[in-house]
């Protein structure tokens, strides 16, 4: 549904667009009033350049513009850039800055600064790969910039989008070390269009309307107030009585059963499929029995995911098949989805030498979860009960605090754990990292913490990571799915349910119509009354 | 004279103390499984190697864990609490930033348990097996037993859902200019329904506290005696009883002011009410340990110096303690 984005970018996305970028909207939106959005999480601050997450990227995206933004179809949109075109060869991408666009201090905003910002990220952001290719960046003049590649990058146009690409003035963010630079969140200087007007830690932030954003007529909204509610009841009552307008993430099965009811609201799943959050099991592929890829294919048959979507998500939540989120360009359903299936997954594990002893048991392991949220804990013991009937004795493992989840999965001590990781945009920047065998990092998370080692999968990858051409890294994508659901050193189960709900008697255009969701810009909402 | 040598000598363990605290707590801290880098990757949906040793090193979590330690103690000795991993903002700003609402919370929700407590105990009190006695046997039963979370989703959903007359959280609506006579009164507001939550608890404590030890005392000798001469029941109650009655019960609220945090974070959760409790909560998740450290220092000072506080209005209430020089 591409209700805003009028034109279209055209094909494999290559050409710019022109300088008609303004999204035009179907109803007549008004000027005026203030936006209040409720989060269970604030962030120390909106420097997108140097954190990755969604507490940074909802308000930083708001306050700092990127070069490109994207429609819900995965079409990319001129934004800070007027215009921008990836060379022939590749190896290239010359980016021509809006003139019109300043910070929120006045200066232009120019090709130095788009220069610093890439760089920034490049030495910062926690995703490598985002920028990895990038060797250098040139400024032949004060309105363009050439990002100069070591190889081709299709990855590159999401990483010049929303959060990940955010342009941060070199005046003000220049000296001296960014990561300790107190006008991270107090003072800031942003280039999007909303600036902030106050940020008390911890409570709330309030964002202003920047009457010189380069979008005329934009923003539509006065104010976006953002307060942090971590408890559920709290935000269930203030979205129930109108005393919050929106709410990103909502993703408690509970929580979304109840607000369903509230006839002013509404609840959409749409605007999640750049994060593309996944919940899986993962496998630690070094330790017996978990080395045989049989066991671990007879884990995926013996789990009955449906029935788990049914139960733990009250049916809020969609099935997830492969490594790639089912809302991604590059998604391929063509995969052994593992229908629940209890002979097969006992005759694999006979196959394995996996018998069952006169108790029945076959092995016993263990099974770590994240912490915080009933679910997983829940969770964790369906897939104890789950594969107690193919002889498998579980033992769950609770952590105390994510960081003790963290120390325990990223330093590889553990055999399974349930786990919920984000794509990120581009697989390149959050599907590679899991299953690279160049990226087994112990004591870091988020990595290849299996230590799945597949050269072929490896050698997929790399290929796909570098063609420009669409359709045919589609169709290598669609091949690395496979041979991944194959190679099973994740059993994949669903889409976290994360839902935006919002009170559709007071927002028009709610923040849906892009990929990034609530992670891109609000220009285009508006208050209706 | 005697007097002051106590309050030196007493000045002076409550430092010494407060010393061994703070090492206590770093040690202790230092063992938590986890740091910083790993919270900031966990937050950041990943983070490379290389990034996470340049994080410890630019919080110097590189070093031994002997120049760490006494570089803080060093720092905090200097009244240096460090910065927040977090925040990137000085632990002393945040903390006093978050004294005031949480101050405001508990005292004002003391002081209206310890009045309405004292007083509800000394009427009960006066007819031990009176209706208004069983009334407030139960209350306190309830107030006590309840947790007090629940009381506060029962009066959210009371007043703020069903009844929408109460504000739902926070300390004050953020678009009402602080520092104005509507933002003082918009504070006003969102304080009863944590401030009523809260003080749930105590009033049943004060209430029973104060009913027994009011009880007791109408029967000791000296009130037979104020009896015998003629004086008032107004008089004996209000002049001479309360005033002995009032010693446990200010011996309680002494202590009380050590739970201020602990007590404290569930409301300021529920009510998103900006207060310490919740920040060390969440210091605690984030592995903000300095933030954490700060706070811990912070309590301890408190409790230490309530302790002395209490220690003194002892001497002052009750003449016995005041000449005796020890207790």
């Amino acid at each position: 549904m591409n209700r805003f984005f009028r034109m279209a970018a055209g094909g494999a996305a290559l050409l710019a667009a022109t300088a008609m970028s303004v999204p035009m909207a179907q109803a007549e939106p008004k000027q005026g009033g203030t936006l209040t959005m409720i989060y269970r999480i604030i962030a120390g601050h909106f420097n997108a350049t140097i954190a990755s997450g969604t507490p940074t990227g909802i308000p930083a995206t708001q306050m700092f513009a990127a070069l490109i933004r994207y429609d819900d179809q995965w079409r990319p949109h001129p934004y800070l850039a007027e215009s921008w075109k990836i060379a022939d060869d590749g190896l290239s991408v010359q980016v021509n800055l809006r003139k019109n666009a300043v910070f929120h201090d006045g200066h232009p905003i120019t090709s130095e600064d788009v220069a610093f910002s890439i760089e920034t990220i490049k030495a910062n952001h926690p995703f490598k790969t985002m920028y990895a290719p990038v060797t250098k960046v040139t400024t032949p003049d004060k309105y363009t910039a050439i990002i100069h590649l070591s190889a081709p990058h299709p990855a590159i146009e999401l990483a010049m989008s929303s959060q990940l690409g955010v342009i941060i003035p070199k005046h003000i963010y220049g000296e001296g070390n960014i990561r300790k630079n107190p006008r991270n969140s107090q003072n800031l200087v942003g280039s999007g269009p909303f600036k902030l007007k106050e940020f008390k830690p911890g409570e709330y932030i309030i964002m202003e309307r920047f009457e010189d954003f380069f979008l005329e007529g934009r923003p539509y909204l006065d104010r976006i107030v953002f307060k942090k509610m971590s408890e559920s009841t709290s935000r269930i009552i203030a979205l129930e009585t109108g005393k919050a307008d929106i709410s990103p993430f909502a993703s408690d099965p509970q929580e979304l059963t109840r607000l369903k009811k509230s006839k002013h609201l509404t609840l959409t799943p749409d605007g999640y499929s750049a994060i593309g959050p996944l919940n899986w099991l993962a496998f630690n592929t070094t330790r017996k029995p978990f080395d045989d890829k049989r066991v671990r294919q007879a884990i995926g048959y013996a789990m009955n995911k449906e029935l788990m979507i049914k139960i733990l998500y009250s049916g809020f939540a969609k099935r997830a098949t492969g490594p790639i989120h089912p809302g991604s360009a590059f998604y391929s359903s063509d995969v052994n989805n593992y229908a629940y299936d209890m002979a097969k997954a006992k005759a694999l594990l006979d196959a394995a030498g996996l018998k069952p002893d006169a108790d029945g048991i076959r092995f016993k392991t263990t099974l770590n979860f994240i912490p915080g949220g009933a679910v997983w804990k829940r969770w964790s013991e369906i897939t104890k009960a789950q594969l107690k009937k193919i002889g498998i004795d579980v033992t769950l493992k609770a952590s105390s605090d994510f960081r003790s989840w963290i120390k325990t999965v990223a330093g590889h001590d553990f055999d399974m754990t349930l786990d919920s990781v984000f794509n990120w945009g581009d697989p390149v920047i959050g599907v590679h990292r899991t299953y690279q065998s160049t990226n087994i990092r112990k004591g870091v998370p988020w990595h290849n913490t299996q230590q799945f080692r597949n050269a072929d999968v490896d050698a997929i990858m790399e290929k796909a990571g570098l063609e420009n051409d669409l359709a045919k890294r589609k169709a290598l994508y669609a091949q690395m799915q496979k041979m991944v659901v194959e190679e099973a050193p994740v059993i994949y189960i669903n889409e976290s349910p994360y839902h935006t709900i919002y009170n559709h008697d007071r927002v028009g255009n709610p923040p849906t119509d892009s990929i990034w969701g609530t992670s891109s810009p609000m220009d285009n909402v508006y208050i209706k009354q | 004279m005697q007097f002051l040598t106590v309050v030196i000598r007493r000045s002076l363990y409550a430092f010494l103390l407060l010393l061994a605290v703070i090492v206590f707590n770093y040690t202790l801290l230092s063992m938590v499984p986890g740091d910083i880098a790993e919270t900031i990757a966990g937050e950041s949906g990943g983070a490379s190697a290389e990034l996470m040793a340049e994080i410890r090193r630019s919080y110097g979590l590189d070093q031994p864990f002997y120049v760490q330690l006494f570089g803080y103690v060093g720092r905090v000795l200097q009244g240096d609490l460090g910065s927040s991993y977090y925040f990137n903002v000085p632990v002393l700003d945040l903390i006093l930033g978050r004294l005031g609402p949480t101050l405001l919370l508990v005292i004002t929700a003391l002081l209206l348990a310890i009045f309405t407590g004292t007083l509800f105990g000394v009427i009960a009190a006066q007819r031990p097996n009176g209706i208004f006695s069983h009334f407030i046997t139960i209350l306190a039963l309830i107030g006590f037993s309840a947790p007090v979370f629940w009381t506060a989703f029962l009066l959210i959903i009371l007043f703020v859902s069903m009844v929408q007359i109460m504000p739902l959280s926070g300390l004050a609506d953020p678009l009402t200019e602080s520092g104005t006579w509507q933002w003082y009164l918009d504070v006003a507001h969102h304080l009863i329904l944590p401030v009523v939550s809260l003080s749930s608890i105590y009033l049943a404590q004060y209430s029973r506290l104060a009913r027994a030890s009011m009880m007791d005392i109408l029967g000791s000798d000296y009130i037979r005696t104020a009896r015998a001469k003629g004086l008032g029941q107004r008089v004996i109650i209000y002049k001479h009883a309360l005033r002995n009655a009032v010693i446990p019960v200010i011996t309680i609220a002494g202590l009380q002011f050590s739970h201020i945090f602990s007590g404290a974070v569930v409301i300021e959760t529920v009510f998103s009410w900006p207060g310490l409790g919740t920040l060390a909560f969440e210091s605690i998740l984030r592995g903000d340990t300095p933030t954490i450290m700060g706070i811990l220092f912070f309590s301890a000072f408190v409790v230490i110096v309530f302790n002395l506080l209490t220690d003194l209005a002892y001497r002052i209430v009750d003449p016995r303690i005041r000449h005796s020089g020890t207790a």
